[in-house]
């Protein structure tokens, strides 16, 4: 919301000198609405001045340019060349002098123009940074002068060459030269034309022309001809252009300053204000803020209309809402005698300066009145109101409207509109119907000044796709006794600028009784809510500032505040002009709660500090993920973790499911750093899955998920990190068994691992296929490990083991059985058979090949020997090793090498 | 004799003192200390002397033994001195050669900064819940005073599992709220750190899937003031002692009244600069004291109790802290990003 501050003033004197940007910004922010930044208008404009045209000549070494001097208000005019031909003696024009800056940055000085000293520049519209709404008076109509003539085609001249005055062009045009310009008028001027016969006298719009010109001169229609009269291209008359120096129309003498005359001596404050607050997205709400804030009286207008035209408007037009519950209240005016016209500049520049566009009189006051009273206000051309009547309804099936913006919009039957007997003339509260449009012979306007439901609005206008000034201010919620004040208010605009004769009397249907909100005042439940000790004078002052009316204890909450509703509200009106910041700082002291991390917390935190100090870095990965990931990790077709979570409004596809495995999740990071060609990468994640529930809820249990590639990485390295996971957790009892069939994993290569009876979850390498399926052409290593189980396999407090006080002996032994005997199984045996005395058994080597026959391996252990109550004798040592030996050999056939 | 003892000292310690390794001084030791050593040798001649010169002679070879084994005893010194000097010199390493390297992993920036924040409240007496994701309307709107018709709900800003609009992801964890109401009776303190969803395409400052932290503390006798005095005291554990805070203003359906907590932006002290958008505050988190309708929704009376409540996002704070320049990074877990944390 942009705020300018001149237009504030005329509601709260906060002169800009006494009150800087940077005070009045804080203030405001503090007290709730909240400055965004401000911006100095007079910043991007400097040393432009008023100038009034004393002469213009010909450039004495240029055949297109003018030298003019200008009275600027001193004592001497000065002298400045400009390439336009829309000037002459008399007018007035923006003057860029020396040492000047124009918005945009451009600096502009005194220089040298083809040997002709310039001392600055004459400004188009354009240069001053506005556009032809700002200035719609200031249009150029060229006229076609003959010497500037190019033909597109040489040879063929649409114009003789070498025509002089008296010559024919076609048909009754000839060429004629200009004796005499005289400016009768903004930019109309007299001309004496010489048609090689006669002198003949014509007027004209055309401000291009000067004595001398040889123009184009229609003998019928005793005018002269502009480019389009002669079905000319631009080109042709390379300097016969619409562009220009503006030529100002504006009650401003030689001197003044041209930024304060365009309202640039502003600044303009943007705001964001939260949705609860539509009231401040006007002046007036503005204004009242600032004046509570600043402690200054607000000065509001109550608008007075002379109503000076005949009839009385409930004689002309009857207004029907079917649709109580989406309008609650429609308040209309009549005008009579349109004259559409550009409105004044006092009104363009308050428009402009609160970052709208200048049209005509009457759109700028229905844009003047929204941003001043907050309420927005459409215009009908009544004549185009079939039957004269307005209906509030519903859209119809199938019914379609042209808005304004020229899109025709397809109607569903969810959409409020305002319709005549026949059809909608617009979408209520987003945009009007092109068949209504205010046009140029427009003679009768209907004002609505109507208050709608702003869900309704909302939805209406996202279902468009066309969220406007009007229906953003609508979807919070407008004060529905806004309306009248407003149409007043429109209606007196309209005689102020001469718009328009206002009709009699206000149609103003409410068809259900208008509400009213008290709250009781309890000055005690707010302090104790603050923290404060504010007393009971000072809240009801805030209160009454606000436009709150108090009746003993009760308070009565203005309309335009359908925000407060509580006596929390009521605290926090109370909290901000006491000021947030004044609200001591002070703990309550009350009961203390032992707070502290769970001990599932605990165990969270303990896996990521185990994982990191494995060399594994932590990721982040979203949540949902793409139905063709599942094909992707060649999850079964018929695998129930195929029932995913849909996202019935997703982003996109690749975001449409909740996962309900993380693999993809890892992979997807995996491929990305491989894809950056990153060597290595070690991750993990501690992240959720979904699945679903019968009552369409989730179940949603984390996942400590590992994924790594990279030269050192094989099986083992991931197992190792599994089993250092699981040592530090305490988990007793670890088993390793293959698992061949998880699609998603290498079927040689891929673990479950177990704690007792709890399965942990699965590991290894990533099959070639999945790899594949993700462009990744290297060997990638996962886990997927359920964190409740190895939580619930958590060890608990450990007990302390006496250290050995004999030493131990160390024997290594090789035996020779089938290959296709896991190692874990000769590790059991040994431990099974090795008695007491064997406290560890440490695998050093497996090796096939030479020395050994096909089918079979070699497999060594480091046996470690020891006796608690004694040094362990050579017999017994010997003892355990045979028994060892008998074992293996008679349980697994391998025989000692 | 005397004079054979006199050239024996000259030419031994002469010697000694010039020998230049271990083995050569022991050989000496031998040749002039031994039983066939040149001393013995002189020392057998003694008998020859007289009754009255033995004494005195002998007394002189006493010396003389002494002075050779001291000569002996102060070269070896020397020598393994030189010998310790001479291997340690070509021990010598470049001490400028990378050391070993143990790779160590790194914890996520994000978490980095989420850890930070528990720990403070941890300190504070809070404690940490975990709530669903997936969660239901009711809870992420209705009772927290969001009205049916809200813009939060529509379709284009909320992820629906369900027509009806029931089933949803969260979009804030303000829901824990109600969860920590349901499951507790006061005194509460709760923090509820998590992952919210909403509908927003990624780019450098959005992402559909964020993080925030709420936090919650209802008993009697809470306040604004305790808010504020919890909330700067957070704030000054995160930003560092001495950090200018504001409360301002703001709207929450849920907490009445409702704030916004910036601290004066570090960069400029509040001139305003690019860091702060011009506004020399930067926006730290929103806050407010709990909605007497949200607490009577729970089964709470606002007459006896009250409560304040806070959330902010984690991204914004992580990306601040790091001076990470886009939201994509976090998410795009690069090894080489990680690394640097």
């Amino acid at each position: 919301m942009k705020m300018s501050r001149k237009w504030l003033n005329e509601f709260v004197d906060l002169s800009l000198e006494e009150y800087d940007d940077h005070r009045f910004g804080e203030a405001m922010t503090v007290s709730g609405s909240k400055v965004e930044v401000t911006d100095d208008l007079s910043r991007s404009m400097k040393n432009v001045r008023v100038g009034r045209i004393v002469s213009v000549e010909k450039h004495p070494n240029s055949d297109h340019m003018l030298v003019t001097r200008i009275d600027i208000g001193e004592e001497e005019p000065v002298q400045i060349c400009t390439g336009a031909w829309n000037v002459h003696a008399g007018d007035m024009v923006p003057v860029a002098l020396h040492n000047s800056l124009l918005p945009g940055g451009v600096k502009i000085t005194r220089g040298k123009l083809r040997g002709v000293l310039s001392n600055g520049m004459l400004c188009s519209y354009k240069e001053l940074g506005m556009t032809a709404h700002d200035f719609p008076y200031a249009v150029i109509t060229p006229a076609a002068i003959l010497g500037d003539y190019h033909p597109l085609d040489p040879a063929k001249p649409s114009v003789p060459a070498g025509i002089k005055a008296g010559g024919r062009i076609f048909g009754k045009v000839i060429a004629a030269q200009v004796g005499s310009v005289d400016t009768i008028g903004y930019s109309k001027y007299a001309l004496t034309l010489n048609t090689g016969s006669e002198s003949v006298m014509a007027e004209t719009g055309c401000t291009n022309l000067h004595a001398g010109d040889l123009v184009a001169y229609d003998t019928e229609k005793n005018r002269v001809c502009t480019l389009d009269d002669l079905h000319a291209k631009q080109e042709e008359f390379p300097h016969c252009i619409s562009d220009g120096i503006l030529i100002l129309d504006e009650d401003c003498r030689p001197g003044d300053d041209v930024a304060v005359m365009l309202g640039l001596d502003d600044h303009v404050v943007d705001y964001e204000i939260t949705p609860n607050r539509p009231d401040c997205l006007c002046m007036i709400g503005l204004a009242r803020e600032a004046s509570v804030t600043f402690k200054k009286p607000l000065k509001l207008h109550t608008p007075v209309v002379k109503a000076t035209a005949g009839g009385n408007i409930n004689d002309m037009a009857k207004i029907v809402i079917e649709e109580p519950e989406l309008c609650p209240r429609y308040t209309a005016r009549m005008v009579r005698n349109v004259r559409i016209a550009p409105s004044p500049e006092w009104m363009r520049e308050r428009i402009r300066n609160a970052g709208m566009r200048p049209i005509n009189n009457i759109v700028d006051i229905t844009n003047y009145v929204m941003m001043e009273y907050g309420q927005p206000m459409h215009a009908f051309d009544f004549s185009c109101v079939k039957d004269h009547e307005i209906h509030v309804r519903l859209a119809r099936e199938g019914e379609t409207i042209r808005t304004l913006d020229g899109a025709e919009r397809r109607l569903t039957p969810s959409m409020l509109c305002i319709c005549d007997t026949e059809k909608p003339v617009a979408v209520a509260g987003v945009m009007g119907g092109e068949n209504s449009e205010i046009v140029g012979d427009t003679d009768m306007v209907l004002f609505e000044s109507a208050n709608f439901n702003g869900t309704s609005i909302r939805r209406t206008a996202t279902a468009l796709g066309m969220r406007t000034d009007a229906s953003s201010r609508y979807e919070k919620g407008l004060d529905v006794y806004n309306t009248y004040g407003a149409v007043e208010r429109a209606c007196e605009l309209i005689e102020l600028l001469g718009a328009g004769e206002v009709v009699e009397g206000v149609i103003d249907v409410i068809p259900n009784p208008l509400p009213h909100t008290d709250v009781r005042l309890e000055p005690d439940k707010i302090n104790a809510l603050l923290g404060t000790d504010i007393d009971e004078a000072t809240m009801r002052d805030i209160l009454i500032r606000l436009g709150f009316t108090l009746d003993g204890d009760i308070i009565h909450v203005p309309s335009w505040r359908g925000d407060v509703s509580h006596y929390s509200d009521i605290a926090e009106e109370v909290a901000r002009f006491y000021g947030y910041n004044e609200i001591p700082t002070r703990f309550a002291g009350s009961t203390t709660t032992c707070g502290g991390f769970s001990e599932v917390q605990q165990c969270e935190r303990q896996v990521g500090q185990v994982c990191r100090s494995l060399g594994l870095d932590e990721i982040i990965t979203y949540s949902f993920i793409s139905p063709s990931y599942y094909d992707k990790i060649r999850m079964p077709a018929d695998s129930p973790l195929r029932d995913s979570l849909r996202i019935l409004n997703p982003l996109g596809e690749d975001t449409s499911i909740m996962r309900t495995t993380i693999l993809p999740s890892m992979l997807e990071i995996l491929t990305r750093n491989y894809n950056y060609r990153n060597k290595a990468a070690y991750l993990y994640e501690i992240g959720r899955i979904y699945l679903k529930r019968p009552d369409g809820t989730a179940d949603e249990p984390k996942i400590v998920s590992l994924g790594a590639y990279g030269p050192d990485m094989n099986f083992f390295v991931i197992k190792g990190w599994i089993e250092s996971l699981l040592k530090e957790l305490g988990a007793p009892e670890l088993r390793f068994t293959a698992e061949k069939g998880n699609a998603s994993y290498h079927p040689g290569r891929c673990a479950k691992v177990c704690a007792g009876d709890t399965c942990i979850g699965v590991f290894g390498q990533i099959h070639p296929a999945v790899a594949a399926n993700y462009g990744v052409d290297t060997e990638l290593y996962c886990a997927e490990l359920s964190f409740d189980a190895l939580y619930s396999v958590k060890g608990g407090i450990p007990v302390y083991t006496p250290l050995p006080r004999f030493p131990s002996v160390s024997r290594d032994i090789a035996v020779v059985c089938d290959a296709s005997i896991p190692v874990g199984e000769l590790t059991d045996c040994i431990l099974d058979a090795g008695g007491k005395y064997l406290k560890d058994c440490a695998l050093f080597d497996v090796y096939k090949g030479h020395h050994i026959a096909e089918g079979k391996k070699s497999v060594a252990f480091s046996l470690t020997m020891r006796s608690d109550e004694q040094t362990l004798t050579v017999e017994h040592a010997d003892e355990t090793v045979k028994a060892v030996l008998k074992a293996l050999e008679e349980r697994l056939g391998a025989v000692i090498r | 004799m005397k004079e054979l003892m006199q050239k024996l000292r000259e030419s031994s310690i002469k010697e000694i003192l010039d020998c230049d390794n271990a083995e050569r001084l022991e050989a000496m030791r031998v040749r002039y200390l031994g039983k066939k050593g040149e001393l013995t040798a002189v020392l057998r001649q003694m008998g020859s002397l007289s009754a009255e010169e033995r004494p005195a002679m002998g007394q002189l070879a006493n010396q003389l033994r002494a002075d050779i084994e001291a000569a002996i005893e102060k070269r070896r010194a020397e020598l393994s001195a030189a010998m310790m000097e001479h291997r340690l010199a070509s021990e010598a390493v470049d001490v400028t050669l990378p050391g070993v390297d143990r790779r160590m992993g790194h914890k996520h920036p994000m978490y980095n900064v989420l850890d930070q924040l528990k720990d403070i409240f941890v300190g504070m007496g809070f404690e940490i819940l975990d709530g669903p994701e997936v969660e239901l309307a009711d809870y992420n709107f209705t009772r927290l005073n969001i009205d049916e018709g809200h813009p939060s709900r529509d379709w284009t800003d909320t992820f629906y599992f369900t027509e009806d609009g029931r089933i949803l992801l969260r979009t804030q964890t303000s829901p824990m709220q109600i969860h920590a109401m349901e499951t507790r009776q006061p005194p509460i303190r709760i923090i509820a750190p998590g992952r919210v969803y909403r509908k927003d395409e990624v780019d450098a400052t959005h992402s559909p899937m964020f993080h925030q932290i709420e936090g919650m503390v209802i008993d009697k006798g809470i306040t604004m003031a305790d808010l504020k005095a919890t909330l700067n005291l957070v704030v000054e554990k995160i930003y560092g002692k001495g950090t200018v805070t504001r409360f301002r203003p703001h709207h929450f359906p849920f907490t009445e009244p409702s704030c916004e907590l910036d601290i004066q932006c570090h960069k400029c002290g509040g001139k305003g600069c690019p860091t702060c958008k011009g506004e020399g505050w930067i926006e730290v988190l929103g806050a407010g004291m709990v909605h007497p309708k949200v607490l009577e929704g729970c089964g709470i009376d606002p007459d006896v109790y009250s409560g304040w409540a806070f959330g902010m996002g984690l991204e914004r704070l992580a990306l601040g802290e790091y001076k990470i320049t886009d939201m994509r990074l976090i998410f795009e877990n690069d090894v080489r990003f990680l690394e640097q944390f």
